[in-house]
């Protein structure tokens, strides 16, 4: 052949059948796998797909919760000592599997981030063949990755997010959040602080400068305002930010008596060591002791910033010191099996977990429109939060609220925390359709 | 008009777009073989093959490419939003925005060269990155990312009556299998584009550009608009490589834009071997396999797979090896780097054409003892 007599039209005429010829496959392929719904388990076994952060800031929390899922997978199938198995009212769970089904998994490292929560959820939905997909530590990739799971119609149990927006504006059918919220952070903290630190206060907010940081300040300003306090400046700082000086150069002469610090991770842990290096704790202004408050507490990066925590009160999903039947029991197989106390970002992961088992085994079936249906308004106890309820208007859990304060004499690094006060659910809830959104239609195809 | 400069050239391609093809069969084994990672790798090949026209053809190394990359994306998902779930307008306007983009970068980061212009065009992308991902919330949703919504208007759906929920060519969804080849066609395409590129004069006067500005521009060459438009292309790729991103994954976030997302291309590029055709694509797939492969193993994995071997051995190659992957995916990617680097500078391109040259020389030598052993003697 002469490669000059290769014009244009010939080019694309033999590249368009060639190509033709080598999708082929595929059309054959992709009719064969026609399915009652996504990844139906034809074996003995089923596939959870875990997506935890293993790298970047929030690697702590990722491989805490990774830790959380392979306990609640042991304990599904019925190794171990049973943990919250034994204490979940209103579980169907025998300890053999799901539907007679043994539990596998497979993982893989989020980042953090959503087009990495993405890539590696996709490799375990169509590669791996997981049937539900669970975690995240960031509310950026859990939005994400629940979207991703509602587009190829299978079950997303979102891990620790805080976000207003994963139950709220970007809800979706298919994805059910156990941790809590922003805005129920506000609301359980506000009548806590005012109580202890008065009701004339002039609060200065520092706030990390994205979606979470913003729905933090405003539920925190907004219930305490209501409360009585004032609110003197609401400053933004950029995530990730390692040197906080300039910001709090500034709080001392604001006229403020106390600090609100809308921080998580890495900048909590700065920005809180930072303002008590400063020596804010130790100033007094309008009359009063000077203040700080850290609505959302990350227990795993609270050992980070140390002596700093002490006297500082925030808010938790959960804490291992909680004295409950549940978490005891959770607490002591964890304890077993990895020698230290789970996080809060464990718990979560655990929890969600043998929620969803239980749907299953409930529903008869792994199909999402069943378990969605069991799932939607279930009530249960047991699992370390007191008595819950799985919304259906939003998939927002709602339970206690624990507000924390900093241990003044931790034993050790994981005695950082004591619980002060447990606040009623009734005092957080709210209305599901607060902030939009739709949950759209269950999805269960490809 | 040709399209190719020569019968090799078209050889070349044709192998390539098979070798691309055929990517489900071959990558099975390494389980690599399905839709989303293989898309990634047409995508992120697609980024490094853009890039490489600026950094290996005309040595400007762009530290802020992740911008471009970011741009396109969120201008395929307004495309998605507001005019039609189809990717082809999606494709054109991401690639128009990324190309428009890189020119206005361009104006500024191009007066300078070196680590002057590296630094520039870094700048450039972290200041995207911040606006992303809070000063311009009503355009990029922030943190929480941009995505789909069945409320968006949509104009052109709504007015051919089209349906569906996600971004779908004529019906055929974007996401699996179709998804793939669709953007291995908009691969070969970009793959030929950048080889045209690399034998027209252009091309030399890029390698000119690169080898010895001040020369060429004593020879009466204005090297300006040379380097303008080698980083307006390159931006273009970068655009077309978010749009693609959008496409078979309609969601646009932030961190895209973020510095490590530019090294990472930058990365791909080196280890692959800059300057070459091909090297880009090898080190993107390199990358993006290590990310999700690598990083999807755990020790209770491991201890299946050497589950063959008595107890203790077995221990002893889980302790070795755990650190590498699942979460030490990162340390083994960057040991790998570093021995390519260092002993092959110009990255796996380079290792291959060395294996090739040591073939060649064996056979070559080969036959010449052999027709001296049986050639008789006079």
């Amino acid at each position: 052949m002469n490669f000059r007599s290769v014009d244009r039209r010939r080019f694309l005429k033999t590249t368009a059948i060639a190509g033709a010829g080598l999708a082929m496959p595929t059309i054959f392929t992709s009719a064969s796998r026609a399915q009652e719904f996504c990844n139906a388990p034809t074996g003995s076994s089923v596939v959870f797909g875990f997506s935890v952060p293993l790298s970047g800031p929030y690697a702590d929390e990722g491989a805490d919760q990774l830790r959380g899922y392979e306990l609640a997978v042991q304990h599904i199938n019925g190794e171990g000592d049973g943990g919250m198995l034994n204490t979940f009212k209103g579980s169907v769970l025998k300890g053999n599997g799901i539907l007679g089904k043994k539990v596998e998994f497979v993982s893989g490292d989020s980042q953090a981030l959503a087009d990495a929560g993405r890539a590696t959820s996709n490799r375990m939905i169509e590669r791996d063949g997981a049937i539900m997909v669970t975690g995240s530590v960031s509310s950026a990739e859990a939005i994400a990755v629940q979207s991703l799971c509602s587009d190829k119609g299978i079950i997303y149990m979102a891990g620790l997010t805080h976000s207003n927006d994963t139950t709220g504006k970007d809800k979706r059918r298919n994805g059910f959040r156990h941790f809590f919220n922003a805005y129920m952070s506000g609301q359980a903290l506000a009548p806590v602080i005012v109580d202890a630190y008065g009701s004339d206060r002039r609060a200065y907010h520092i706030t990390a400068d994205y979606n979470w940081g913003w729905s933090q300040e405003e539920s925190i300003v907004e219930a305490t305002e209501r409360l009585g306090w004032e609110t003197a400046e609401r400053v933004l700082t950029p995530l990730g930010t390692s040197d906080y000086s300039q910001w709090l150069t500034p709080v001392a002469n604001s006229g403020a008596d106390v600090l609100v610090l809308n921080h998580y991770g890495n900048d909590m842990a700065n920005a809180l060591t930072q303002a008590v290096q400063f020596g804010l704790r130790d100033r007094q202004a309008n009359g009063k002791n000077f203040e700080i408050v850290v609505p959302m507490f990350s227990d795993l990066n609270a050992q980070a910033a140390g002596e700093a925590v002490e006297g500082i009160l925030g808010t938790a999903n959960w804490m291992w010191k909680l004295e409950d039947e549940g978490t005891q029991a959770f607490v002591r197989s964890f304890g077993q099996a990895y020698g230290q106390p789970p996080s809060q970002s464990a718990h979560t992961g655990y929890v969600q977990a043998l929620l969803y088992a239980n749907a299953c085994e409930m529903a008869g079936t792994f199909n999402p429109e069943g378990v969605v249906e069991v799932l939607e308004d279930f009530e249960f106890d047991g699992l370390g939060d007191g008595p819950t309820l799985y919304r259906g208007g939003d998939h927002q859990c709602f339970k206690q609220v624990l507000v924390v304060k900093g241990n003044d004499d931790p034993a050790d690094r994981f005695d950082i925390q004591n619980v002060h006060q447990v606040v009623d659910a009734e005092q957080v809830t709210y209305e599901p359709d607060k902030w939009g959104g739709e949950l759209g239609p269950v999805r269960s195809q490809c | 008009m040709t399209l190719f400069k020569s019968r090799k050239d078209l050889l070349y391609l044709a192998i390539f777009a098979l070798v691309i093809f055929a990517m489900p069969l071959w990558l099975k084994p390494f389980g690599a073989g399905y839709p989303d990672l293989m898309q990634r790798f047409a995508i992120f090949g697609v980024f490094a093959i853009g890039f490489n026209i600026l950094f290996g053809m005309t040595g400007y190394l762009s530290f802020g490419h992740a911008a471009f990359l970011g741009a396109g994306s969120y201008a395929a998902v307004w495309s998605f939003k507001l005019l039609s779930l189809n990717p082809v307008p999606a494709l054109l306007f991401a690639t128009l925005v990324g190309g428009v983009f890189a020119a206005l970068v361009g104006v500024v980061s191009l007066r300078r060269s070196g680590i002057y212009f590296s630094i520039l065009t870094l700048a450039f992308a972290q200041m995207s990155y911040s606006l992303a991902y809070s000063v311009l919330m009503p355009i990029t949703h922030g943190d929480s990312g941009l995505q789909l919504a069945s409320s968006d208007p949509r104009v052109l759906d709504r007015l051919f009556g089209a349906d569906g929920t996600l971004p779908n060519l004529f019906g055929f969804s974007m996401h699996g299998m179709y998804g793939f080849y669709f953007c291995a066609l908009i691969l070969i395409g970009c793959f030929y584009f950048s080889m045209r590129l690399d034998r027209s004069p252009f091309g030399m006067a890029l390698r000119a550009l690169k080898s010895n500005q001040t020369r060429m521009s004593y020879t009466g060459f204005n090297t300006k608009p040379y380097a303008r438009t080698a980083f307006i292309i390159s931006g273009m790729y970068a655009g077309l490589a978010g749009g693609m991103l959008a496409v078979t994954d309609p969601l646009a976030g932030a961190e895209r834009m973020q510095w490590t997302a530019s090294g990472e291309v930058v990365l791909m590029t080196i280890l692959g071997g800059a300057g070459t055709l091909l090297g880009p694509l090898i080190g993107a797939v390199i990358i993006k396999y290590f990310e999700n492969i690598f990083s999807a193993f755990h020790p209770g994995r491991l201890y299946e797979t050497f589950s063959f071997l008595p107890e203790g051995v077995q221990n002893f190659f889980v302790t070795i090896i755990s650190p590498f992957v699942g979460e030490g995916w990162h340390l083994t990617l960057g040991i790998m780097f570093m021995l390519i680097v260092i002993f092959l500078p110009g990255g796996i391109m380079e290792g291959g054409k060395r294996i090739a040259s040591a073939l060649r020389n064996r056979r070559a030598s080969g036959r010449h003892l052999q027709s001296r052993q049986f050639e008789p003697a006079e």
